[in-house]
């Protein structure tokens, strides 16, 4: 009698376990903890770096705390460098991933994405007085780009033979043939632009067309639908009331595109 | 696994080293005639010149000596546009080569001005020529025949100079040579090449001096 109790006892106990197990669910857990764990860089500005007192400071910093804000949890970042920030949130260190990273079929086959947060891409940059809208444009233009990077073997590829490219070593030569003048567009990263932007130039490059594109997205662990749907949810509300749009002002010196 | 040589690899982009060499052979062309226009007339002023030239050209040789060739054409590139002066990658390296060769040229035709005896300058004068005359035609020849080896080292050192002018995206030899490894991630094969081109041209530019030397400069005028 007492040894069928304590079996039952046992039995009852050990599937309360398992379907506690069964059932864990990250968006709760969160809740419960009351803390949001995000992976974030903190060695690739405007991103994600560190300040001169140490504090994390970025654009995936201040999306990390937003999101957390909506959820009503306080946040805790976790420095990640881009190649162990799949196995923390594999290992469960963390529950999200906001470490500027691309959507590609290798990563979707590990972990699951949100909608994307940021624009991440290549294209040509120019002043507002260049009508340029497309490769046909470029020509009769002098465009500086860095001598092998995606943009230059893209460029070389999509532009006319009426296009004048002009190759510069590092970022920091295209950089500064834009600002002198030496170049009328340039071919960068969307981030390269922003660094100028960030210099207060007489002329700010605004983006002309794009050559390759790859926004970052939000990285959160495989079958967690409740999670993707509330992030889903909370970045289209930040979204559509311009929260978002005004942290990638903030950051990358323009607005959210409206693709994303 | 060994790394296995392709030469042929860096033969695809033939237009882009030919077009290079004909670029490092414009550079140093221009560059090094002016260059040397430049350097007699440094070397006069300093020698000869009226007394308000001297510490002008004098600070001139010191600036141009005493800092980097790659500083010279970035601020003549990237610095002067600030104040107004837009010109050409090309113009600007052409022009940096020519202040640079310029500065240098002036010491060293300046010191075989100084190894021309004294007496040659006063017997020139004594027969009523002008010091302008005097020193273009009693001091010049023999200055020039003292100091033209140096001066052939000097010219043959600002060309392979020139390769820093792929900084500023003039597409000379070495922009050749980084564009290749660029695309094709064959840096032994591109560089090597470009190297084996730069000694050729090297050798080339030195016998082509010898020659313009043994013409114009050594040879007796025939009158």
């Amino acid at each position: 009698m007492k040894l069928s109790k304590l079996l039952l006892g046992l039995m009852a106990g050990a599937l309360l376990i398992s379907t506690s197990v069964a059932r864990a669910d990250a968006l709760d857990d969160i809740h419960k903890a009351g803390v949001l764990r995000v992976a974030v860089p903190q060695d690739f500005p405007p991103f994600g770096s560190v300040t001169s007192d140490l504090k994390p400071q970025g654009l995936d910093i201040d999306v990390a705390s937003l999101i957390a804000k909506k959820l009503g949890v306080k946040v805790e970042l976790i420095p990640v460098t881009s190649a162990n920030r799949v196995p923390y949130l594999q290992t469960k260190k963390v529950d999200l991933v906001i470490s500027s990273m691309g959507k590609n079929a290798e990563r979707e086959k590990v972990i699951d994405f949100t909608a994307a947060y940021a624009p991440f891409f290549n294209g040509v940059f120019g002043p507002a007085d260049q009508k340029v809208s497309g490769p046909a444009d470029l020509t009769g233009k002098t465009i500086g780009v860095t001598r092998g990077s995606v943009e230059d073997l893209e460029l070389s590829k999509i532009a006319p033979s009426g296009a004048t490219i002009k190759r510069y070593e590092d970022n920091n030569g295209t950089i500064s043939s834009f600002l002198s003048n030496q170049v009328q567009l340039v071919a960068t990263g969307n981030v390269i632009a922003a660094a100028i932007i960030a210099k207060n130039p007489p002329k700010k490059p605004e983006t002309k067309f794009l050559i390759k594109d790859s926004p970052c997205f939000i990285g959160l662990n495989k079958d967690e639908k409740k999670l993707q749907d509330k992030v889903n949810a909370i970045l289209a509300e930040i979204k559509k009331d311009g929260e978002l749009s005004a942290l990638t002002v903030k950051w990358l010196g323009l607005p959210l595109p409206a693709n994303l | 696994m060994a790394y296995h040589f392709d030469f042929l690899a860096a033969f695809d982009y033939t237009d882009v080293l030919v077009k290079g060499v004909l670029t490092t052979v414009e550079l140093i062309a221009v560059g090094g005639v002016v260059g040397i226009a430049v350097g007699i007339f440094g070397a006069w002023a300093r020698t000869q010149g009226p007394r308000w030239l001297k510490p002008i050209v004098s600070g001139y040789v010191e600036l141009i000596r005493n800092t980097p060739f790659l500083v010279q054409l970035f601020f003549i590139f990237f610095g002067l546009p600030s104040l107004g002066v837009q010109i050409s990658e090309m113009q600007a390296a052409i022009l940096a080569m020519v202040i640079n060769l310029g500065a240098y040229s002036t010491e060293i035709i300046r010191a075989g001005v100084n190894a021309i005896a004294r007496g040659q300058m006063e017997a020139a004068l004594s027969l009523s020529m002008s010091r302008v005359q005097a020193f273009r035609h009693i001091i010049l020849r023999p200055a020039l025949q003292k100091i033209w080896p140096a001066l052939s080292s000097q010219i043959v050192i600002v060309m392979l100079g020139s390769a820093v002018c792929s900084q500023i995206a003039v597409e000379e030899l070495s922009f050749a040579a980084n564009f290749i490894q660029g695309r094709n991630f064959r840096a032994f094969e591109a560089y090597l090449l470009a190297t084996a081109i730069y000694l050729a041209m090297a050798i080339l530019l030195r016998q082509l001096l010898r020659l313009i030397g043994d013409k114009f400069i050594f040879a007796r005028r025939a009158s």
